[in-house]
């Protein structure tokens, strides 16, 4: 028979091993304090190797010239496009945790919001590159800004998607960072009372602000956490919408239908908690926070992936039932085109990845096996990029004339730009770990009563 | 001039909210309280009032997106309509997207930027620390001496009931 230590009204506890606040600064803070480990070494180098392939990359395209690409006339957005909407869709899972979970009192976002909201910040400045590069002429960028100008003025056109698109990523990175380091202060304020009079102690220090704890202070931060947050969870809304309209607002068959908004939002949460799952797997092993990111915190987010992949799949039966009730011959070869076409292999990854797979995750000894959550969070990635890639790349070869029909695959300085995005996305990562705090410390205290009142103890 | 102060000091979250109870409702004049994370109903605890700056979240927003939508109408309707696929002069539904994401940023900053400003905090500022362990583990309660008809006595009394691991005063020379 199975032993019950208490019969409690309570829930179990968010964090492990009975730890008081000051064991709560102790563990968070040891990282920053020691020096990093081989195994952080190995990761940075080879993540810092990767990105300066990707800037040998790019700086060979800007200077040679988007001819370098596989691109034709009929496919005019290809790889570039696809990592833009891959990176950005991965950043909308920081923004779930960090703002709607809150707006929802989910009290187990407080053990991995900072981490994802770093991840967000780098995925945002990953998606970043693309459309920047793709202007070919990229020291012109400025021009998407509405400024007084000598040609006219001529104002940038505020009718197009594309100029939502900017003001939408622009908005997006600003407001992200912002919460992320108001976020930060308090722990900051820690960092800087731990350390030892130095030049870590004055940087931050001076980043701290003087934050001192006083309760004036706390009220109002309260105040503005819960303000950006009520203003971050329409952000991140209308940021994957608008991403969707640049698709949407076309008449290119499989791209201009309504459904588009809801099912990239859906699929750029499913798409970020698979990655947040990929990171913190990892880094909760490596750097022994197995208290505060536990099985449980683990198995919430695998949770919410079934949810998400639950939606994707329904989008893409949706997607295939109004081509087929449409009527429109051009929509209907586009879909049957995806399935069965050059490209299916693409399409039935996708499926696999995204619809299949997760449904593994129904079951707790799968959510309980961290290898496996590991290994199909990494699926997830996978078929999430696919689904952009067929999106775009199948919609644009075959549409309304066949005579200009024609296929897509990258050069090796596409594929090298995007494998050095990945290493720039784990460099930074990798020295967010090593510099600040990687799980919020103040936030993480106020919840350490939790579950804890059961009885003794 | 000093000001005396009289200081307690507390390590669990409810000592401090019991400790801050009690001096209010004897009266005593709290000067602020100094905590490593927020504590539920602590600030209803001090007698706090709720804070201004959703007003502020709400003003600048709303003046945000005023700004954008007349900027938006000025430059594709008068300055320089440019014809853009029959579209009309004045397409707002096609203005709504930027001047939703002008709202968020001008909420969004102003709100982060009054907040640093009413705080004073600013890079590099000070930070007086009312003790070593506030951001760390400890609770700080800061009564204010207000002359005879401070019952010291009576406010050790209660810091004591309330656990505290410390009690002490100190005197602030203001000039």
């Amino acid at each position: 028979m199975r032993k019950v230590d208490a019969i409690s009204i309570y829930p179990p506890p968010l964090i492990g091993g009975h730890k008081t606040p000051r064991d709560v600064t102790a563990d968070i803070a040891a990282p920053i304090g020691r020096r990093p480990s081989a195994l952080w070494w190995t990761g940075f180098a080879f993540s810092f190797a990767l990105m300066c392939v990707g800037i040998a990359a790019e700086t060979y395209q800007i200077k040679t010239g988007i001819g370098t690409w596989g691109l034709n006339k009929t496919i005019g957005w290809a790889f570039d496009i696809t990592n833009f909407v891959f990176w950005i869709g991965i950043g909308h899972a920081g923004t779930l945790i960090s703002a709607i979970l809150f707006l929802l009192n989910q009290k187990w976002r407080t053990s991995v919001n900072r981490s994802a909201e770093a991840m967000t910040i780098f995925a945002v400045i990953c998606a970043g590159i693309f459309p920047v590069i793709h202007m070919g002429r990229p020291w012109l960028a400025f021009w998407m800004l509405p400024y007084p100008n000598t040609r006219g003025s001529l104002w940038v056109n505020f009718r197009s998607p594309l100029v939502w698109d900017f003001f939408a990523i622009a908005t997006y990175f600003t407001i992200s960072l912002t919460f992320w380091y108001v976020g930060l202060l308090p722990d900051l304020a820690t960092i800087r009372d731990r350390s030892r009079p130095g030049l870590k102690k004055r940087i931050v220090g001076f980043l701290s602000l003087g934050w001192n704890g006083s309760y004036k202070t706390w009220l109002r931060y309260e105040t503005v956490y819960l303000l950006l947050a009520g203003l971050a969870t329409p952000l991140v809304v209308s940021v994957h919408t608008i991403v969707s309209w640049d698709f949407a607002t076309s008449i290119v068959p499989g791209w201009h239908t309504t459904i588009f908004p809801p099912y990239f939002v859906a699929g750029a949460i499913f798409s970020g908690m698979a990655m947040v799952l990929t990171l913190i797997i990892v880094a909760r092993k490596a750097m022994n926070l197995e208290d505060y990111i536990t099985k449980r915190h683990i198995g919430a987010m695998a949770k919410i992936i079934i949810f998400t992949s639950g939606m994707v799949g329904l989008a893409y039966a949706t997607e295939f039932f109004i081509a087929m009730y449409s009527g429109n011959q051009y929509e209907q070869y586009v879909f049957f085109n995806r399935a069965a076409g050059p490209l299916s292999w693409a399409y039935w990854t996708m499926v696999a990845c995204n619809v299949a797979v997760p449904q593994l995750l129904w079951f707790r000894k799968v959510r309980d096996n961290l290898a496996l959550v590991f290994a199909i969070s990494i699926l997830i990635n996978v078929g999430m990029w696919f689904e952009r890639f067929v999106i775009i790349v199948t919609s644009l070869s075959r549409d309304y004339l066949p005579s200009s029909w024609a296929s897509y695959s990258p050069t090796i300085i596409e594929i090298a730009t995007f494998a050095g995005t990945f290493g720039l996305f784990f460099t930074l990562f990798l020295l967010f770990c090593r510099f600040l705090p990687v799980i919020a410390i103040s936030e993480v205290k106020g919840v350490l009563g939790i579950g804890r009142k059961r009885g003794v103890s | 001039m000093n000001q005396r102060y009289l200081i307690g000091i507390f390590e669990r979250e409810e000592d401090i909210l019991s400790a801050t109870n009690a001096s209010r409702l004897h009266g005593f004049v709290i000067s602020d309280v100094y905590a490593p994370y927020a504590v539920h109903g602590l600030d209803k605890a001090i007698g706090l009032s709720p804070s201004r700056l959703p007003w502020v979240c709400f003003l600048l927003g709303l003046l945000g997106a005023a700004l954008k939508v007349w900027f938006e109408f000025w430059t594709t309707g008068i300055d320089w309509p440019v014809n853009v696929g029959g579209k009309p002069w004045n397409s707002l539904p096609a203005f709504v997207p930027v001047t939703f994401e002008v709202m968020v940023f001008f909420a969004g900053v102003s709100t982060v930027i009054a907040f640093l400003f009413v705080s004073r905090l600013w890079p590099g500022a000070r930070a007086p620390l009312a003790d070593r362990g506030v951001t760390d583990n400890r609770f700080v309660l800061i009564l204010e001496d207000t002359g005879p008809a401070f019952d010291q006595d009576r406010a050790r009394e209660i810091f004591k009931k309330s656990n505290a691991v410390d009690i002490e005063e100190r005197v602030e020379t203001t000039r």
